[in-house]
């Protein structure tokens, strides 16, 4: 892509109205791994999304809460390029514009999303799961001719050891526990070494040591690479984000830190008020 | 070419390729060399009966491989089988020649029969052998494509897709038993006499069919064993087990099911190719649906997911019900109908299920 293509479509924002608060990025064009502007999305007249805008920088830990229909996973569906949305844009790494890219090519450009729920081969072992994410040329008769370089073997070997299942190498993923299969999923995503991973939920079901260990396997990863987590736990959330963004109805309610959040007029009337 | 070529041979694999090279070696001498009323001879009749148990296995091992690994359930498979057959059927019509009742050189007896002048231009070529098999593999084949590429494009799964497959199977047998089709309509082609020359009727063409089919049957299931032990064969286990899962890694899920449909579908028209010569005879009957369910309770009664399993229903089921049919026609398919039941309700792993549940106590 030349640098035309990838100044014309970022550009106009940074010159448009800004409408409601202030965006805290006046610097789109460099620290934005992820850019989406006014996605709109309905299903059968309910706006899933409503022009929603949201930025994520380089190497952040962003988390996202909000209530059940507020539009999180949609969002996210939007982004992996599950969902078509209506209106909007939606750039990626600066000039990627997810909007015309297929599932697979979006994975192919850097962003990885771990499912709310574990989704594992459970018929395959911990460590095939991993091979199987491992970023490689992916296609039908690479596959078939593939074989593990000793250096790739490594690389495998050492996500076993960051997620806590070196002992668990060859053990059917089935045979996992629930917080097992989240590392293991987290522990795939980060087999595709993606710029931007998108974590829905990591903590659901947990055990309190679980949660506590997924957290700081969370905090470890971003800084190298961007990570967005949609999470419920509100506790869960304090002990990771430094930035967090609560969507309401489909649109960005508030944004700041866990207190500022907290402590929003608009975010309290919405959580507890009427 | 494949990742497992260096992993080591396992026990069934050495069970599976060893009976085979046993059947290949120890059937022909014994219908050779023993006296026909010695107790160790084996008829020709046997001889047969063996080749087509084997040519039901391929059948069998085609359809375990797309729907045992990669989840996709054809209820159609017998229309690639029976294409083969007809493939292989045309080039034997042909070689009748001017034996035929009508004594026509050019044209089969139905075509005479017909009136029809001249030969249609879809049997050109059909008196080559070589261009006779290329049919054999590239009409399933490419038949298996575009299906697929249709189908798996569009993400058809689970029911929908079987019940498309049946859908296909069956608009076929409709069409082949039209006689303007130009494949004999309902009595379909048959009276063969030669192949490549050699007298069908012949023990030793039999012989050889069956060396052949056991030949064919072990490089399948070789080449499927490779296909599944290398990365390619994860991601389909992976395609059947969590399919959305595998799109967000990246693959394209509709490529992977593509190419597995069509190389299974060229297996089930190898299998009808070779069963065709073996019994005299291919009709429009081999495209009915029923006949592609039969094949998945075979399947599913020897071990779906386990290629030998495929392999060891298939020749069971058929061992049985040539001996029931025998005994109690009318009761075959209850019979059937039974064991795929049970087999479903308490072995859902088949026969193979049952074993490694008795080795694992």
């Amino acid at each position: 892509m030349n640098d035309a293509a990838m100044m014309a479509p970022v550009a106009e924002p940074a010159v448009a109205p800004m409408d409601d608060e202030p965006r805290a990025q006046p610097d789109l064009l460099h620290g934005s791994i992820l850019y989406l502007d006014g996605i709109t999305v309905s299903f059968d007249g309910f706006r899933a999304l409503n022009q929603l805008d949201l930025y994520i920088e380089r190497g952040e830990l962003r988390c996202i809460i909000g209530a059940n229909g507020a539009g999180k996973s949609t969002m996210m569906d939007v982004v992996t390029g599950k969902t078509r949305p209506d209106q909007g844009q939606a750039l990626f790494d600066r000039n990627i514009d997810l909007l015309s890219l297929t599932e697979p090519e979006i994975v192919k450009a850097g962003i990885g999303r771990k499912f709310q729920k574990p989704t594992v081969f459970e018929q395959l072992p911990v460590f095939v799961n991993l091979e199987l994410a491992m970023k490689a040329d992916k296609g039908v008769f690479a596959t078939l001719r593939a074989r593990l370089s000793g250096e790739q073997r490594d690389r495998i070997d050492e996500t076993l050891a960051t997620i806590g299942l070196a002992d668990f190498r060859d053990v059917h993923a089935g045979a996992l526990s629930h917080g097992q299969k989240q590392w293991l999923e987290i522990g795939m995503l980060l087999m595709q070494e993606p710029q931007l991973m998108l974590i829905d939920e990591p903590a659901a079901g947990m055990t309190h040591q679980e949660t506590e260990r997924t957290a700081e396997l969370l905090v470890s990863l971003a800084g190298h690479r961007s990570v967005v987590v949609v999470e419920h736990d509100m506790e869960f959330v304090r002990s990771i984000a430094r930035r967090v963004t609560v969507l309401h109805e489909g649109r960005v309610l508030a944004e700041g830190d866990m207190d500022t959040v907290q402590n929003n007029p608009n975010v309290i009337e919405v959580y507890l008020g009427s | 070419m494949f990742a497992s070529v260096t992993t080591r041979p396992s026990p069934s694999d050495i069970a599976v390729i060893g009976s085979l090279g046993l059947i290949a070696v120890l059937v022909p001498v014994l219908n050779l060399l023993p006296a026909p009323d010695s107790l160790l001879h084996v008829s020709t009749f046997t001889v047969t009966l063996l080749g087509k148990y084997l040519c039901y296995a391929l059948l069998a091992l085609s359809v375990d491989l797309v729907w045992g690994f990669c989840g996709i359930l054809s209820l159609g498979h017998g229309a690639f089988f029976a294409l083969g057959g007809y493939a292989m059927g045309m080039y034997l019509m042909r070689q009748i020649g001017d034996r035929g009742v009508y004594g026509n050189a050019l044209l089969p007896d139905f075509m005479v029969f017909l009136n029809w002048q001249e030969l249609p231009w879809y049997w050109w070529g059909s008196s080559s052998f070589p261009f006779a098999m290329l049919l054999v593999v590239a009409v399933p084949g490419v038949l298996a494509l575009v299906f697929g590429w249709f189908a798996f494009r569009s993400r058809v799964t689970g029911v929908y897709l079987s019940i498309i497959t049946q859908a296909m199977t069956y608009a076929l047998l409709l069409a082949f038993f039209r006689n303007d089709m130009g494949f004999g309509g309902n009595n379909g082609l048959t009276d063969f006499k030669e192949i490549l020359g050699f007298d069908l009727q012949a023990d030793g063409t039999r012989l050889a069919l069956l060396v052949l089919t056991a030949a064919a049957l072990g490089m399948a299931y070789v080449v499927c064993r490779a296909i599944c032990a290398s990365r390619y064969g994860r991601v389909v286990v992976a395609i059947r087990d969590a399919e959305d899962r595998v799109r967000f890694l990246g693959y394209r899920v509709d490529h992977f099911k593509v190419w597995i449909f069509t190389f299974s579908a060229v297996l089930a028209g190898i299998a009808g190719a070779l069963y065709v010569p073996q019994v005299g005879i291919i009709n429009p009957s081999e495209f009915s649906p029923l006949n592609s369910i039969e094949v998945v309770v075979w399947v599913a009664i020897g071990g779906r997911g386990s290629l030998y399993g495929a392999i060891l229903g298939a020749v069971l089921v058929n061992f049985a019900k040539t001996q029931f049919t025998g005994l109690l026609p009318e009761a075959w398919l209850f019979i059937l109908g039974a064991l795929f039941v049970l087999v479903t309700l308490y072995f859902p792993r088949g026969i193979v299920g049952v074993r490694q549940v008795g080795v694992a106590r």
